[in-house]
């Protein structure tokens, strides 16, 4: 269960971003904001790397004392990130890849759709309904 | 199956329709490139679309041929169902890419007839190519040109600033 979702266009600015516990967003904004620069970082590493694989999933990016920020790039550098909350320990690898996977999914929807102008904020009801079902219930 | 030939039909009817009105806002030249501008732009978009959607399994692509080559082999598949015949590159930044049997010329003959009138199908196309380029972070700029139908070249130069 998520507690803050954001989608980061290619430019490196905000598409998309919301956080559950609306007050104290500022510090989430803030988390996804440093988490860039080690986005940027990982995707650098990969180019330079000799590696055959390139993956789409970055995984854990860096962990913090309350939550745990994870990263995913798209083929369009188009960057989708995900801050946890650490004390949920039962969240696997594989859940959050699936998260990811949904989120590309209805990303993709949003760009296919006639009326949305790719560089726009995203305003869709689908994907937001889909972002909620990712997100914690608090109260 | 029918995919395909629903979108040929659509291309066809689209060209139709955008000359149709052509000579009502400016006989000349100057109504027909808006024509081919907006035809472009609607494969610009409809490029950027698939330039989301097609490479989305796919792992993420390590240079500027690969882009090419996804383009040439997937892109055509997806929305022509056959590969590109032949890509060829001087490798500083312009790509010819060739296709001996271009599905939406297929239909209007085979030779030097209809030459002229081969650039207004083939706007869409360009358009498509560039969008889908655009969404992968290279900007380019695409140009086709018909020798004899159905064979047609596109030109991609790629845009570094």
């Amino acid at each position: 269960m998520a507690v803050c979702v954001a989608v980061i266009a290619k430019e490196n600015y905000p598409l998309y971003i919301r956080s559950v516990p609306t007050e104290n967003e500022l510090k989430f904004h803030y988390m996804v904001h440093t988490s860039l620069d080690v986005v940027d970082e990982k995707i650098s590493a990969m180019g330079k790397a000799l590696v055959d694989q390139r993956e789409l999933y970055l995984g854990l990016l860096y962990p913090t004392e309350d939550y745990k920020v994870y990263g995913y790039v798209t083929n369009s550098k188009v960057k989708f990130v995900m801050v946890v909350d650490s004390s949920n320990t039962a969240l696997r690898d594989n859940e959050i890849r699936s998260m990811f996977r949904k989120l590309h999914n209805s990303y993709t929807d949003v760009m296919c759709n006639p009326f949305y102008n790719p560089g726009d904020r995203i305003q869709s009801r689908a994907f937001d309904s889909m972002v909620t079902s990712m997100m914690i219930q608090v109260c | 199956m029918v995919d395909a030939v629903l979108f040929e039909f659509l291309h066809t009817e689209m060209v139709a329709e955008l000359w149709a009105h052509d000579s009502d806002l400016d006989p000349g030249p100057g109504g027909q490139k808006t024509s081919l501008l907006v035809l472009e732009g609607m494969g610009f978009r409809v490029g950027q679309a698939l330039g989301e959607r097609l490479p989305r399994e796919m792992l993420a692509f390590r240079e500027e041929l690969d882009v090419l080559k996804f383009l040439c082999k997937d892109l055509w598949g997806a929305v022509f169902q056959k590969q590109m015949d032949s890509l060829r590159t001087n490798h500083q930044g312009t790509y010819v890419l060739q296709d001996s049997s271009f599905p939406l010329l297929v239909r209007m003959g085979s030779g030097l007839q209809y030459l002229e009138e081969a650039p207004k199908f083939l706007a869409f196309t360009c358009g498509l190519l560039r969008g889908t380029l655009s969404t992968l972070g290279i900007k380019s700029l695409v140009t086709a040109s018909v020798a004899a139908l159905p064979a047609c070249k596109f030109q991609v130069v790629i845009q570094r600033s």
